[in-house]
């Protein structure tokens, strides 16, 4: 039963930072049909500014956060701006191959620049364990921070894609594009936005990731990045409630397999169910079936 | 036409003698040289057999690795473990492989697009990820000192039997159900083509010789790991692909060469040669995107009369 709670408090603190990836990942899907494989390597990117935040310019933790936010929307509009921008009307494979291209500029780049080593994540909020029920429950200060932060973030992305005017004109763009430009809606910056966010986001999730792991390498955007996605798709890509409820699913069975299984299974056993969810229902949990007309 | 393809004959054998001879008997290409030179081959059977999945019948996939592994895996055991001539190590593994193919294909090749590309994905990541935990086969660490068979001879035949099967199966009615599934898979359904069994036939064919070059592979640099196959190896192959052109069994070839040919070339950069390779594959795609050769083909009549009608794919259109 300890166990099983334990488990459970740990695959909610991994699902929260997948789900906060996969929400980048779902509404850049939403918007230009792009599976920006780039999208785990400005989680890195984050995770070193966070880094570097706290290290060289001691900044507090929440400070270095917002820094790290900052830099990884930069970044990933500056990304759209370069590599994605001129293939908006070539074919998706070109897209697709370009964001693989630019996520191996970035690994590699973040090798060249950060060295390979893996650096200590700086403990900017010490880690205190608190027991409840005469030690039946324990949560630590970081999983309460993972926690707190991403409800946060998912609250705050709710409130800008529903009650904005800049939410309003992203959804209109997902929907339908060229009818958007028509009612005058500037595409190419709502467009930019949409990187901004997910990118700031996928910052949140590698400054909290490397809370979590305590350690940051130029390569650990890869395997979060691909898990992520996973969840995007589980949950339906290109719905945001689907990338947060195909997140934290992810996260619980990845805990259970590894808490009750073995950690060697984690892998295709997130990739078995993907493909079993992908069979049964193509769209997704939360998908809504389109059949292709003629 | 005759003619033609004695030319081609001899052309194709004095090519062999002429490698044979610089590597076997007058050792003029170095070491260095000679492992590309047979990555080039590994490389051309991988990028001809992905063509078929992604250029002809249009099926994005990014699991080829994983089909490799299968072809390397099994060759390897048979040769390693139960002491199996390597001819046959080779057929069994290409044929597990194409096994495996069916298998995976017959439930996610209804999937469409990007659907198709993460459950092959998560298929090739799967295979991995199996591999690791099997002890038989060495877990994380692998299989080593697996027998050095791949020789000149075979990797030359291999490579050309992959080219001859598959422009063949091309140029054939089954061929030409692939093209015309990729061009409109429901004005093909429409015309009575059953598209799942042309789908699932192109895709185990791909697999096929994906594991004869895993074969390949295992047998020429002796070890092989689970890493061996990752992602990335798949995305190697779809490079080359792309790179050649979507339907274009001379591109790809053109390609393999060319990409394998960088890869060795940029090797004295160091740390720089991986950041250099992406802006080189940024760049191609940003300003050629339709690859290039595009779906034409390479032949010595389209270097001297560049104007032959002929039906080329509509200009960017997506690939479902």
């Amino acid at each position: 039963m300890e166990t099983l709670i334990a488990q459970l408090l740990n695959g909610l603190s991994l699902g929260s930072i997948y789900a906060l990836i996969a929400l980048g990942y779902t509404m850049v899907y939403g918007i230009i049909q792009l599976i920006n494989f780039a999208h785990g390597e400005i989680l890195m990117i984050g995770a070193y500014a966070g880094f570097f935040a706290v290290t060289a310019l001691n900044f507090n933790f929440f400070a270095a956060l917002i820094l790290a936010m900052v830099v990884s929307a930069l970044c990933g509009i500056l990304i759209e701006r370069i590599a994605y921008k001129p293939l908006r009307n070539s074919t998706r494979l070109a897209a697709l191959i370009t964001a693989i291209g630019v996520s191996l500029f970035l690994q590699n780049g973040g090798l060249f620049v950060f060295g390979t080593d893996f650096r200590s994540f700086p403990q900017a909020i010490p880690k205190v364990t608190y027991r409840f029920l005469e030690g039946a429950i324990t949560i630590t200060s970081h999983q309460l921070i993972i926690l707190v932060v991403t409800i946060i973030m998912m609250l705050l992305l709710q409130y800008i894609v529903q009650y904005t005017k800049t939410g309003k004109a992203m959804r209109a763009v997902s929907y339908d594009k060229d009818a958007a430009l028509l009612m005058g809606i500037n595409a190419d910056s709502v467009i930019s936005v949409t990187f901004a966010i997910g990118s700031s986001l996928a910052a949140v999730a590698g400054v909290l990731l490397g809370l979590y792991y305590q350690t940051i390498h130029p390569l650990m955007g890869l395997m979060p990045g691909l898990k992520a996605f996973v969840a995007a798709v589980l949950g339906g890509i290109g719905i945001i409630p689907g990338a947060m409820t195909g997140g934290f699913l992810l996260g619980i069975i990845e805990a259970l397999v590894s808490g009750y299984w073995s950690t060697n299974y984690r892998d295709p056993v997130v990739f078995g169910i993907l493909i079993l969810i992908l069979i049964v229902k193509p769209s997704g949990l939360l998908g809504k079936d389109t059949r292709e007309k003629v | 036409m005759k003619q033609k393809n004695l030319l081609i004959g001899i052309v194709l054998i004095a090519l062999y003698g002429l490698v044979y001879y610089a590597t076997e008997v007058a050792e003029i290409i170095d070491p260095f040289q000679q492992v590309n030179l047979y990555l080039m081959g590994i490389n051309i059977i991988a990028a001809v057999s992905l063509n078929l999945i992604v250029g002809f019948t249009g099926q994005l996939a990014l699991g080829h690795a994983g089909f490799m592994a299968v072809g390397a895996y099994v060759s390897a055991i048979l040769t390693l473990k139960l002491g199996q001539p390597f001819i046959l190590a080779v057929f069994a593994g290409a044929v597990a492989a194409c096994l495996v193919g069916i298998i995976i294909g017959l439930p996610t090749l209804r999937l469409k697009g990007d659907y198709l590309a993460i459950a092959t994905l998560g298929f090739g990541e799967i295979i991995r990820g199996l591999l690791v935990n099997i002890d038989y086969v060495g877990g994380a660490a692998g299989m080593n000192g697996i027998p050095k068979l791949t020789n000149w001879t075979w990797l030359y035949v291999f490579t050309l039997f992959t080219i001859f099967m598959i422009k063949n199966f091309i140029n054939s009615t089954h061929g030409r159900a692939c093209i015309a599934i990729r061009d409109n898979e429901i004005a093909a359904e429409t015309m009575g083509i059953n598209t799942t069994q042309y789908k699932v036939m192109a895709f185990s064919m791909g697999a096929f010789f994906a594991g004869v070059a895993g074969a390949l592979y295992a047998h020429y640099f002796f070890l092989i790991q689970p890493t061996t196959f990752s992602f990335m190896r798949s995305f190697d192959a779809l490079v080359m692909v792309v790179f050649g052109g979507l339907g274009s069994l001379t591109g790809s070839i053109i390609a393999a060469m060319a990409v394998t040919g960088l890869n060795a070339a940029l090797i004295d950069f160091g740390a720089l040669r991986m950041i250099i390779y992406a802006v080189l594959l940024i760049i191609i795609m940003v300003f050629r995107p339709q690859g290039l050769l595009g779906t034409k083909e390479f032949t010595l009549k389209t270097l001297f009369r560049e104007k032959e009608g002929g039906c080329e794919r509509v200009k960017n259109q997506p690939l479902n």
